[in-house]
């Protein structure tokens, strides 16, 4: 019997479950999550999801699995994947067996050595628990110390201080942002953190960050201890490998995918966070990505393969940052560029396109109120998975427009 | 149902495979032309976070939202698929004196 079983219920593995029914897939599909909810979207954890809202932004609502005959298994935890009999086996002693199996199963919070574990005013960001618990926590006067400058602590940072709360981010290397985001961009937001009342420690060495019984305290190199109400610690995801790893399948930096998303293991496959992959537009450097478009995108492609396909990933890799009306987007990787130009456009808002030595363009990364940047930066992809090389000068040019370069 | 034509601006305003946002009333919508020189309109948020469509992407028949890249096809409304999954409701529009105008029920 075909039965298609997917680990993982995220935004990853409900969009291939779902897209397998779009595909024409007739036989039985299982979602396995261990969480007590219906797949949700992680990005508004730590944005409106955090200042408000008591139930997450389901993907799709119970009738939608049920129209689509996915049965999906809440509070399952995987213990381990025969690959042998073509099981998979839950915590609770269930086994499920497969003809194809997708693993979806992400990533999680990078953990800062010897912080104290079961602590409530240490935590990380991951889940809709974690941001309630998070949430409870902040009031006006209350103070939080972010532990960790990229999308997740700044994001983090901007609604605390929407609600109020005083706060502090801690950073290890020289600024914000270090990964992935060019030093302009970080640098226009970080001045807007500082306008809205963030005290930002750069370059800052952590030594320990402790629970004193009162109040947490995150000590840095100089034997100082910065005090806080709560510490959120978001220094990164590490990525779910170890059922794949203990049934022996290949792992490089992620559960190793082909451009197909399969992995080691013919039948089974690996989408989302949770894997690494062969990216094209980098001559086949291997990369792992923790965004929801990818996750998204990865969930599609993997669902085609599932049933037969042979589709090649052929995405750019996109993100998004919103921190207060700041939206930042990007689109492809800017490490390896040679040239720069920046394009200035309306209300303070900017892109940099980034191409390398042949001139081709190879990511966009812009910053601005609202959705000034988002059209130009989704024009800029297209020109990147076309490999274009367009003209620097009409890149920096806000008369151009990129359409017209697209078409060229 | 009693329709409402509304004047929205000159025909000119809006370029060829373009959208622009026009708010009427405490309501907002967005108003295309597309690359056959034709107009439409349909709700001006995007059906998946209430995002203004007109600032995002159009490409041939299809109004994709700046912020997740939900895709509809703004002849019709329908919703493209992931992360959209409700259809845009759209609008009579016409095109007189040299004046864009949408019925607004």
């Amino acid at each position: 019997m075909r039965h298609i079983v997917i680990v993982g219920a995220g935004e990853c593995g409900a969009r291939a479950a779902f897209a397998l029914r779009e595909k024409g897939f007739d036989g039985e599909i299982t979602l396995i999550g261990a969480e007590p909810h219906l797949p949700y979207e992680r990005p508004p954890l730590s944005k409106e999801g955090l200042a408000g809202a008591e139930q997450p932004k389901y993907v799709a609502g119970a009738e939608r699995y049920q129209a689509a005959r996915i049965t999906v298994l809440t509070d399952a935890p995987v213990a381990r994947i025969d690959r042998s009999g073509k099981a998979v086996k839950l915590a609770d002693g269930r086994s499920v067996t497969y003809h194809r199996l997708l693993l979806a199963t992400g990533a999680r919070p990078r953990t800062f050595p010897g912080a104290p574990e079961n602590s409530e005013r240490i935590r990380m960001l991951r889940t809709h628990a974690d941001a309630l618990a998070i949430r409870a926590a902040l009031a006006p006067g209350r103070k939080l110390a972010v532990i960790g400058g990229g999308f997740i602590g700044l994001e983090l940072a901007a609604t605390a201080r929407k609600l109020d709360a005083e706060v502090v981010l801690i950073e290890g290397l020289p600024r914000v942002l270090s990964r992935g985001v060019p030093e302009e961009i970080a640098a226009v937001v970080a001045e807007q953190h500082r306008r809205e009342g963030v005290e930002i420690v750069c370059g800052a060495r952590i030594t320990a960050i402790e629970d004193n019984g009162a109040s947490a305290c995150v000590v840095v190199a100089d034997g100082r201890c910065i005090a806080a109400d709560l510490v959120v610690v978001g220094i990164g995801a590490v990525p779910n490998t170890e059922l794949a790893e203990a049934a022996g399948i290949a792992v490089d930096n992620g559960i190793a995918v082909d451009r197909t998303l399969r992995t080691s293991d013919p039948d089974i496959f690996a989408a989302g966070d949770c894997c690494s992959f062969p990216l094209q537009q980098h001559g086949g450097r291997r990369v792992r990505l923790e965004a929801w478009r990818n996750a998204q995108d990865q969930g599609t492609l993997a669902a085609a393969n599932l049933i037969g396909g042979a589709e090649h990933i052929a995405s750019v890799p996109w993100f998004w940052s919103d921190q207060y009306e700041l939206t930042l987007q990007i689109a492809g990787l800017a490490d390896g560029a040679a040239l720069t130009v920046r394009r200035d456009m309306e209300e303070g808002a900017f892109i940099l396109f980034h191409l390398d030595g042949g001139g081709r363009l190879i990511a966009a990364s812009g910053v601005g109120p609202g959705n000034a940047v988002a059209r130009d930066i989704r024009l800029a992809e297209m020109l990147i998975a076309a490999g274009a090389r367009p003209d620097p000068e009409a890149l920096a040019s806000p008369e151009t427009k990129l359409k017209k370069l697209l078409a060229a | 149902m009693s329709s409402n034509w509304v004047e929205v601006c000159a025909a000119d305003e809006i370029d060829e495979e373009d959208v622009i946002r026009f708010d009427h009333e405490g309501r907002t919508f967005a108003v295309y032309r597309s690359p056959d020189d034709e107009y439409f309109a349909t709700d001006g948020l995007c059906t998946h976070e209430h995002i203004h469509l007109a600032d995002g992407l159009v490409m041939d028949d299809i109004i994709e939202c700046p912020k997740h890249n939900g895709r509809f096809n703004y002849k019709t409304g329908q919703a493209k698929g992931a992360p959209v999954c409700v259809n845009l409701r759209t609008y009579p529009v016409k095109v007189e004196a040299g004046s864009v105008f949408i019925a607004i029920s």
